[in-house]
């Protein structure tokens, strides 16, 4: 008997002629995040794909790792095993034991797209149903509300039998949005941020700003660590690590203290911008929520959004630090996240930042600066790691 | 030149204890317990060990306890001397400049209805006896008190705990964390009247993950781990003899603590005259520190970026416990400092192998940093 996985598509089902090109996608992003778990043949039949392991390959890893990958609505293990009946029954009582001896009722479902089996779904239903009920004499049979559902499906080459569905990441297959660029501190959001637009199925780079000696090794080491994690999702990510430290002392030498962390802000946007469009990414991404720090208000972000010529995306803009929180968590990044090294944003934190800045008065105050020659700098002075989960 | 100044977080090892380390692991592995040649060779090493470093304490053999390192030392002293006296009393009296390892014990105990009493402490993490006096009642079960701060250097009464509980006719234990003095000045239990005290080998110049605790002969509490019969029961487990070689080595090679301490406070006087020529420096360890550790505090400057400065010139210092990594320091803010000083606090730790040259780097280095470092307002 061998064990494979059967994967259902989320929202693809629902794109029309598409279709075809992001199952391409997600066959591939699979292909990408499993290949060191072992090799797997990918087959799909009926909008579901079948990942069958090779020798040697690690099936409870593999599980893991689908479990995090967007595109996937669903997905279940399954015996795969030869189409006689007899055996049918014999493997659906190994296979299924420990879960069922853990259910109280079940039902039966069937499905034959090899029409030349001898048997038609309800008797498949009726025969399997019955022969669980003798060796599991503790079952009784729900058909309206099972506690688990368990399925054969008689296909071209081989029966699958499986018994409980694994919910998926949901979600777009990555990359098939397009490619965009976060922006990454360290701090609780912005990985919750990558996260969620990775989930609508875009592929990842990250921008991140170092300014020793005032942020350190450690911080950058961080940022790895969070994005990392982030990759288990969103498949590998390349990080570009700016320069930050004289832009920030700039900064800090000849503009107003209060207009400090939205003129950073905005010579970040600057910066990325250029790198985003040097790496053909469509758009910035941010961990911004309106009101969380005073330099997050609705005049701050506007300032900000000035010197952008691309889309902004803020997915966190209406969520409470809570929610933010319970999804880094959920994600294994909030552990991470609080580990209290100084970074690019604390550095230089005004006591009382201006929450109501206007854009006539923050680009009066940025005259003072050579902002041309600061980002030219920033962005050649850029080096860029690959970041990969396995 | 590689300037270490962390000396409090850990220190190097000494030739002695690497070369001990290593005869153990190649000579006498054998199990302690074990009773053939191999096991009987393990064993004796074992306790010759064991009279090593009873002998720097000034206590007898059957007094010593190894365990992983100061933590365990700590958490077995303190939750099972509660644990066994929990019938005669549920007071607890202890400072609130403690080490990690011990406060967060107390907390658990507190949680578990123990009735716990932390020592407020002055602008230089001193404690004032008179109000170590009026804590300790008939219904105190233990004083635990650490022998020297780990972040300030500050020495505390800890001789006067004994006395507390005599005078209030309380039959309490009392435990002392002696990590930050042994081997730095003259430390000897019975001296200061304490029942159980707790010591670690990386702090002099030993392998990591090795302690031990003193428990004083007669004293009972209970054990943390259940096991075998290793360690009278109290930490059972197989004995980590190559630690416990590497321990002993370096406690052996320990030089008089009283001669040390003389060349230490004037590398030390040295240090604070350079540094209080500097603006802006605040020296928050008291005059009569341990003067192996200095805390001090840069106006303006917060410690991560002076540190990640001088580290890029090969100088190591901390922003102050290792254990906290980063956070802000409870000793400083329990000192009640004000907000600037709180920022930026830097922790100088000396070794015996600290050198005068050293010093001149890490002072080079602060005035450098000072000059480069954007200051807050």
């Amino acid at each position: 008997m061998k064990e494979i996985i059967l994967i259902k598509n989320g929202e693809l089902a629902l794109k029309g002629l598409n279709r075809r090109t992001f199952e391409d996608m997600l066959i591939k992003n699979m292909k990408r995040r499993l290949a060191s778990a072992g090799n797997f043949k990918f087959t799909v039949s009926q909008s579901t794909i079948v990942a069958e392991p090779e020798e040697g390959a690690d099936l409870e890893d593999a599980v893991e790792r689908i479990r995090k990958i967007f595109g996937i609505a669903g997905f279940s293990r399954a015996a795969a095993v030869e189409k006689d009946m007899d055996v049918i029954l014999r493997s659906a009582e190994e296979y299924l034991a420990p879960q069922l001896l853990g259910v109280r009722t079940f039902k039966v479902e069937a499905k034959r797209s090899d029409k030349k089996f001898p048997l038609g779904s309800p008797e498949i239903c009726r025969e399997t149903g019955g022969y669980l009920l003798r060796k599991f004499p503790h079952l009784e049979v729900d058909v309206h509300n099972p506690d688990m559902v368990v399925t054969v499906e008689v296909r071209d080459t081989h029966a699958y039998i499986h018994g409980k569905q694994i919910k998926g990441a949901g979600g777009m297959p990555t990359g098939s949005a397009g490619r965009s660029a976060i922006l990454i501190s360290g701090g609780i959001d912005s990985p919750v941020a990558a996260y969620m637009m990775a989930k609508r199925g875009l592929e990842l780079i990250a921008i991140h700003f170092a300014s020793p000696p005032y942020t350190s090794e450690r911080a950058e080491q961080k940022v790895h660590s969070l994005l990392k994690q982030v990759s288990k999702y969103s498949g590998r990510i390349t990080l570009y690590v700016v320069p930050f430290t004289e832009t920030q002392e700039q900064i800090k030498d000849n503009c107003p203290e209060d207009l400090f962390t939205v003129v950073m802000r905005r010579m970040m946007m600057r910066v990325s911008q250029i790198i985003a469009q040097r790496e053909h990414a469509g758009a910035l991404i941010t961990g911004e929520s309106v009101g969380q720090v005073a330099s997050q208000t609705m005049p701050a972000i506007a300032c900000t959004d000035a010197v952008c010529e691309m889309p902004v995306f803020r997915p966190l803009i209406g969520m409470d630090k809570d929610e933010v929180v319970a999804i880094s968590r959920k994600i294994d990044t909030f552990d991470i996240s609080i580990l209290p090294y100084e970074d690019c944003c604390t550095v230089f934190t005004p006591k009382h930042p201006r929450t109501r800045p206007t854009i006539d008065y923050v680009e009066e105050c940025e005259k003072a600066l050579e902002v041309e020659r600061l980002v030219n700098e920033a962005v050649e002075g850029t080096r860029f790691v690959h970041i990969n989960a396995y | 030149m590689e300037a270490y100044f962390d000396n409090s977080a850990t220190t190097a090892p000494c030739c002695e204890a690497v070369k001990a380390v290593t005869e153990a692991m190649t000579q006498s592995w054998g199990n302690p317990s074990s009773l053939h040649a191999i096991g009987n060779r393990a064993n004796a090493l074992l306790e010759s060990s064991r009279s090593d470093i009873a002998s720097r304490l000034s206590c007898s053999p059957e007094e010593i306890f190894f365990t992983s390192g100061g933590t365990e030392s700590n958490n077995l002293a303190v939750m099972g001397a509660a644990y066994q006296m929990r019938r005669m009393g549920r007071r607890i009296v202890s400072t609130s400049i403690e080490h990690s390892s011990i406060d967060d014990t107390l907390n658990r105990l507190e949680a578990d209805g123990f009735e716990v009493i932390k020592l407020r402490v002055d602008s230089y993490g001193r404690v004032n006896e008179k109000d170590l006096y009026a804590a300790v009642n008939s219904n105190t079960i233990l004083i635990t008190m650490m022998l020297v701060n780990n972040e300030i250097g500050t020495i505390m009464p800890v001789q006067a705990a004994k006395r507390a509980a005599m005078m209030a006719r309380s039959p309490a234990l009392i435990h002392c964390d002696a990590v930050q003095a042994f081997g730095k000045m003259p430390v000897k239990p019975a001296a200061l009247g304490v029942d159980l005290m707790t010591i670690s080998s990386h702090k002099i110049h030993g392998p990591k993950g090795i302690g031990a605790l003193y428990i004083r002969k007669g004293v009972k509490i209970k054990p943390r781990t259940f096991g075998g019969e290793q360690e009278k029961k109290i930490r059972p487990g197989t004995e980590a003899m190559p630690l416990i070689a590497g321990f002993a080595a370096a406690a052996r090679v320990l030089p008089d603590p009283q001669k040390e301490l003389e060349h230490i406070t004037m590398l030390r006087d040295y240090m604070v005259s350079k540094l209080t020529e500097i603006d802006g420096i605040v020296i928050n360890s008291p005059p009569d520190a341990l003067p192996y550790v200095t805390n001090i505090s840069l106006i303006g400057i917060k410690s991560e970026p002076m540190l990640n400065f001088l580290s890029d010139r090969g100088i190591c210092v901390s922003s102050g416990s290792a254990c906290s990594k980063g956070k802000k320091s409870h000793v400083l803010m329990q000192m009640n400092l004000d907000r600037s000083r709180l920022d930026g606090p830097l922790r100088i730790s000396f070794s015996r192998f600290t050198t005068i040259q050293e010093i001149d780097a890490l002072i080079l280095g602060i005035i450098e940093g000072k000059k480069v470092i954007r200051a807050l307002k």
